[in-house]
C-alpha cells in the first residue's frame, strides 16, 4: 500500500513563531492515520495547509505521488480532500440535501433538482451507515448528526481524503463509539483519514499509525497497535505523565452553595435552565457535566451574575444573592474561573500584571485613594507567574493576548485561586491546555477542596469530571437528571444520563 | 522593534508621508515646495527664512491660539476611545460649553478670580451634560453614541443661534455684547510679548487638561476600569465593574474636555458670544489629532500642535502663491496614513526581513 498524502520537510512561519519546523507527515491509503499533540504545535496548522487554506514557506505535498501545489480549499477539493471542521459550517433552517448541495446545486433546466440529490445523499448515507435523512431539517437534528452531515458533505463532492478536526468535543460517549464506527467503515470503503484529536483514547480505539507533534516539530510516527496510551502521551509532552487525580476522599461539610427551583433564560430567550435546583457543600467538588448547550453555560452565568435568572433562588451560605450586583457576589466570596477565556477570563490587551488584579484592582494594596500602586501590581504579577508556573515572554509586562492559550489559562486559574473564594465555579478550567498544566491545575482544584471551599466543576471532558469530582451532576435539557457519586458511576451511564435516555434520582440527602 | 518604539514611529512616518505628499501636489501646481515649508515655519515660529525680514512673534501666539482648541476636543475624542465609545460630539459639546460660557459671562458679575474660573467650569459642565445624553442612552438603551451624538451637534447648534439671536438680543445678527474683562482669559502681558497676537492664559486649562487625562487614565482605578471597558466589557462585567456607569461618565468626561474648549475660544480668543451658520470643524479636527496622537495626551499635545501649525501656514501659504487647500491636502493625508499604519507596519517589517536575509546571505 503506497502513501496517498505525503507532505514533505513543511515549515510554516507565524509573526514571531514558527508553527510548523520541518514537519513530514505521510498517510497510508485506506488507513486512519491520527495527528496527535497539545495545542499549539501544529497539528491545525498541518492541515490548514493541506486544505489549502495557508501556504507553507517550505516543504513539498504530494498526493497519490503526485507533487501537487494547494493553492486554495477548492484545489483540495478537486483533489479528493474534505475537511470535517471542529465547528460544523451548517445553515440551521436548511434542510440535511439542502445543506450537501450548497455551492454545487444540481439543476434541471433553471430549476433547483433537489430530488435527484435527495436520492444521493440517501444512497451515500447508507453505503456508509450513516442513518441520516435527507429531509430533516437541521435545527431539528442532534449534533452528531450534525457532523455526519459535515461527513455526508464531503462523500457527496468525492472526497477520498478526510480531515477530521477534534471531532469529538462535542460528542456524548455513545455518539465518539458511532463516530468510530462510522470512520472504520469509511476506510473499508476505501477512505482515507486524518484524525486531529489530543485524545489518546481515540486514536487507541481507531487509529492505525500515529504522528506525534510537538512545539511544531515532528516527533514520531508510530503504529498505534504496539504503542501505549502512556508512551504516546510522553512523546506528545516530552516527559512521563500521571493520568490521575491523587486525592483523598472528600469531607463535606455545611451546604455553601445551595439554588433552588432556577428558571434561566438562554440566547434565544427560551428557558435555558428549568426549575433547578442544586447544593454544593464545603469541601466537596460537584461535577456538572452534560452535552454542550444543555444549560451549563446558563447555570453557571446566573450563579455569577453574568445572567439574569428568571425565577428561583440562589443562596451563598445564608445570604441570597439572586439578583446581586457581580462586585457584591465577588465580596461575599464568590469566585469564578469562565469558560471562555478570552470573552470574559482576560482582556487581551492588558498586560499580564494588569489582567491579574482584574478584581482587586480597586483595593489596598494595589491601590490607594483611587491611584493604582503599579509597583504592588507588578509584585503580585511576579509571585503568582512564580508561583503557577505562567509562561509569557516578558514576565509581568506581556500582553495578555500574546501569551499561549495554556498560559492565558494558567493566568486566570492563578489569579481566581489566589482569590481563595469560599464558593469556587470553575468552568472548562483545562480546555485545550497541555496535559502537564491540566496535572497542575487539577491539583491546585484539589487543594481548594481539602482547605474546605465548595467548588461546582464545569466540564465537557467526561475524564476530567470523573477524575477530579466527589460528586457528579448531570445535565440535560436545562434540568438535572440524576446526581451520582463519582466513583461509583461510569463513562456509560454518564453517557446515557446526558442523552437524557435516563434519569437517576439524587442520592443521599437530596430527596 | 518595541511597542512604545514603534507607538513613535509609525505616527512620524505618517507625517513624513503627509509632508512628501504636499510637497509633490505643490510641484504639480508649479510652485516650490521651499515656499511652501518656508511658511509652515513662518507659521509657527514667526521666522522668516526667505525674506529678510524681522522675527515675528505674533505668529507663535496665534499657533498657539490654533492648537488649544484642537488639542481639547482630541482629548475629548480620545477619552470616549479609550472606553470603547465613538464620539463624534465634541462639536457640539464644543458649541454648548461655549454658548455656557456666554451665558455665566454676561450674567454674573464678579471679581476677575470668581468669575473667570466660574465662566470655564460652566462650559466643562455644559459639555458633560451634552456628553452625558449619548452616554445614558447607550448604557440604558444600547442606542449606538455616533448616532445620538451627531444629532446632539445640530441641536448645540441651534440653540447657541436661537439663545444668542433672541436671548442675548445680538445687535449685528452674530455676536453678542462684549463680555467684561472680569470673564476673560485675555493677558496683556502674553499680547506684549507676542506682539499684539490673542495668546492668553488659555494655554494653562489646556494644560491641566493633558495633565488631568494622562492622570486619569493611566494613575487612577477609575481609568483602569475605563480602559478595561474600552478593551473587552464582556470580562470587566466578569470582574465586577459597573460597566454602564463607566460608559455614561467615559462620555460626560470626554464632554467636559470639549465644553471647556468652548470656553477656550469664546473667552479666549474671542470675548463675545457667537452665533454661528455652521459648526466650526474643530470637533472633527480633534478626532484627527487623536487619531495622529494615538488617544495618548503626549500624541494628542503633539498633534494639535502641528495641526495648529498648518492651521496657521493658511494664509501666509496664500501669500505666497501656494493654494491654502494644500494644508488641508497634507492634514488629510496624514490622517490617511495613520489609519493605513497596519500597512506600513507591513511595509517596514518586509523591509527589516529582507535586510536580514541579504545580510545572512552575505555572512553565509
Amino acid at each position: 500500500m503506497g502513501y496517498i498524502i505525503e507532505m514533505l520537510n513543511i515549515t510554516k512561519d507565524f509573526p514571531g513563531i514558527r508553527a510548523n519546523d520541518n514537519v513530514t507527515l505521510q498517510v497510508e491509503e485506506r488507513s486512519i492515520h491520527a495527528l496527535l499533540g497539545e495545542n499549539g504545535a501544529g497539528k491545525s496548522t498541518l492541515m490548514s495547509i493541506l486544505f489549502g487554506l495557508y501556504k507553507a514557506e517550505q516543504g513539498s505535498i504530494r498526493i497519490r505521488g503526485k507533487e501537487v501545489s494547494i493553492e486554495d480549499p477548492n484545489v483540495a477539493t478537486s483533489l479528493g480532500i474534505g475537511m470535517v471542521h471542529q465547528h460544523f459550517k451548517l445553515v440551521q433552517n436548511f434542510t440535511v440535501t439542502e445543506n450537501i448541495i450548497l455551492g454545487s446545486e444540481p439543476r434541471k433546466g433553471i430549476l433547483l433538482d433537489t430530488k435527484s440529490a435527495e436520492k444521493k445523499v440517501e444512497s451515500i448515507s447508507k453505503l456508509y451507515g450513516l442513518a441520516v435523512d435527507p429531509r430533516a431539517k437541521i435545527e431539528d437534528i442532534s449534533v452528531g448528526m450534525q457532523q455526519r452531515v459535515e461527513i455526508l458533505k464531503m462523500l457527496y463532492r468525492d472526497a477520498e481524503i478526510l480531515i477530521f478536526d477534534e471531532p469529538t468535543a462535542v460528542l456524548t460517549p455513545q455518539e465518539i463509539h458511532e463516530l468510530m464506527q462510522i470512520m472504520r467503515r469509511l476506510v473499508e470503503e476505501g477512505k482515507t483519514i486524518v484524525l486531529i484529536t489530543h485524545k489518546l483514547k481515540e486514536i487507541k480505539a481507531v487509529a492505525d499509525r500515529c504522528t506525534v507533534l510537538r512545539r511544531g516539530r515532528c516527533v514520531g510516527t508510530v503504529p498505534v497497535s504496539s504503542t501505549t496510551e502512556e508512551q504516546m502521551a510522553e512523546m506528545m509532552v516530552g516527559r512521563e505523565v500521571n493520568f490521575h487525580v491523587g486525592k483523598g476522599t472528600a469531607v463535606p461539610k455545611d451546604v455553601l452553595l445551595r439554588i433552588s427551583d432556577l428558571d434561566v433564560k438562554n440566547s434565544k430567550g427560551l428557558l435555558g435552565v428549568k426549575k433547578l435546583s442544586l447544593e454544593v457543600r464545603a469541601g466537596e467538588i460537584l461535577g456538572l457535566c452534560g452535552i454542550d448547550g444543555n444549560g451549563q453555560t446558563e447555570l453557571i452565568q446566573a450563579i455569577t451574575g453574568l445572567a439574569k435568572a428568571e425565577a428561583g433562588h440562589i443562596f451563598l451560605r445564608d445570604k441570597e444573592i439572586t439578583n446581586l450586583p457581580i462586585k457584591e457576589r465577588l465580596d461575599l466570596g464568590l469566585g469564578h474561573i469562565p469558560e471562555d477565556r478570552h470573552r470574559h477570563g482576560l482582556v487581551l490587551d492588558f498586560n499580564l500584571d494588569e489582567n491579574l488584579v482584574l478584581h482587586n484592582y480597586i483595593q489596598k494594596p494595589f491601590a490607594s485613594w483611587g491611584v493604582l500602586n503599579k509597583k504592588a501590581i507588578k509584585d503580585n504579577a511576579v509571585r503568582l507567574i512564580e508561583e503557577f508556573d505562567v509562561r509569557s515572554g516578558q514576565g509581568a509586562a506581556t500582553p495578555a493576548r500574546s501569551m499561549s492559550g495554556g498560559n492565558q489559562q494558567k493566568a486566570i486559574v492563578a489569579r481566581e485561586i489566589d482569590r481563595s473564594p469560599d464558593v469556587f465555579i470553575v468552568a472548562q478550567p483545562t480546555r485545550g491546555l497541555d496535559v502537564g498544566a491540566i496535572e497542575y491545575i487539577h491539583k491546585r482544584i484539589v487543594a481548594e477542596r481539602d482547605k474546605g471551599k465548595a467548588i461546582l466543576l464545569a466540564s465537557l471532558e467526561l475524564d476530567e469530571i470523573m477524575d477530579v469530582s466527589d460528586r457528579i451532576a448531570v445535565m440535560h435539557g436545562g434540568e438535572i437528571v440524576g446526581i451520582v457519586q463519582a466513583e461509583q458511576t461510569d463513562e456509560n451511564e454518564l453517557g446515557l444520563m446526558m442523552s437524557g435516555s435516563v434519569r437517576k434520582t439524587p442520592m443521599g440527602d437530596q430527596a | 522593534m518595541t511597542k512604545r518604539g514603534e507607538k513613535i514611529l509609525l505616527p512620524l512616518i505618517a507625517v513624513l508621508l503627509g509632508f512628501i505628499l504636499g510637497s509633490l501636489i505643490v510641484i504639480a501646481t508649479g510652485r516650490s515646495p521651499a515656499a511652501m515649508f518656508a511658511a509652515m515655519i513662518k507659521g509657527f515660529s514667526g521666522l522668516d527664512i526667505i525674506n529678510d525680514v524681522p522675527w515675528n512673534t505674533r505668529y507663535i501666539g496665534e499657533f498657539v491660539i490654533n492648537a488649544m482648541p484642537i488639542i481639547l476636543t482630541g482629548l475629548a475624542f480620545a477619552f470616549a476611545s479609550r472606553t470603547g465609545l465613538f464620539s463624534i460630539g465634541a462639536e457640539g459639546q464644543l458649541m454648548v460649553g461655549s454658548l455656557a460660557a456666554t451665558t455665566v459671562a454676561l450674567l454674573v458679575q464678579a471679581p476677575r478670580f470668581i468669575h473667570l474660573p466660574l465662566v470655564l467650569l460652566a462650559s466643562i459642565a455644559a459639555g458633560a451634560l451634552w456628553g452625558a445624553v449619548p452616554g445614558f442612552l447607550k448604557a440604558k438603551f444600547n442606542v449606538h453614541e455616533v448616532t445620538v451624538s451627531i444629532m446632539m451637534n445640530y441641536i448645540a447648534l441651534h440653540l447657541n443661534n436661537f439663545v444668542i439671536l433672541n436671548i442675548f438680543g445680538s445687535q449685528d445678527r452674530v455676536k453678542t455684547a462684549f463680555f467684561p474683562e472680569t470673564a476673560l482669559l485675555k493677558s496683556p502681558f502674553l499680547q506684549s510679548i507676542t506682539r499684539g497676537s490673542r495668546l492668553n492664559w488659555g494655554f494653562i486649562p489646556v494644560i491641566l487638561a493633558l495633565i488631568i487625562f494622562s492622570f486619569i487614565i493611566n494613575k487612577t482605578t477609575f481609568g483602569y476600569s475605563l480602559r478595561a471597558v474600552g478593551y473587552n466589557k464582556d470580562a470587566s462585567r466578569y470582574a465586577g465593574m459597573k460597566v454602564n456607569r463607566n460608559i455614561i461618565l467615559s462620555m460626560m468626561i470626554a464632554g467636559a474636555f470639549a465644553g471647556l474648549a468652548g470656553s477656550v475660544i469664546t473667552v479666549g480668543t474671542f470675548n463675545f458670544g457667537r452665533a454661528m451658520s455652521a459648526a466650526e470643524g474643530y470637533g472633527f479636527d480633534g478626532i484627527a489629532v487623536a487619531l495622529v496622537g494615538g488617544n495618548e495626551a503626549s500624541g494628542i499635545f503633539f498633534a494639535g500642535m502641528l495641526f495648529g501649525m498648518l492651521k496657521s501656514a493658511q494664509p501666509l501659504m496664500q501669500s505666497q502663491g501656494i493654494p491654502r487647500e494644500i494644508a488641508g491636502i497634507i492634514q488629510a493625508s496624514i490622517v490617511l496614513f495613520v489609519a493605513m499604519q497596519y500597512g506600513i507596519k507591513m511595509l517596514l517589517d518586509r523591509f527589516k526581513k529582507k535586510q536580514a536575509v541579504s545580510a545572512d546571505g552575505e555572512r553565509a
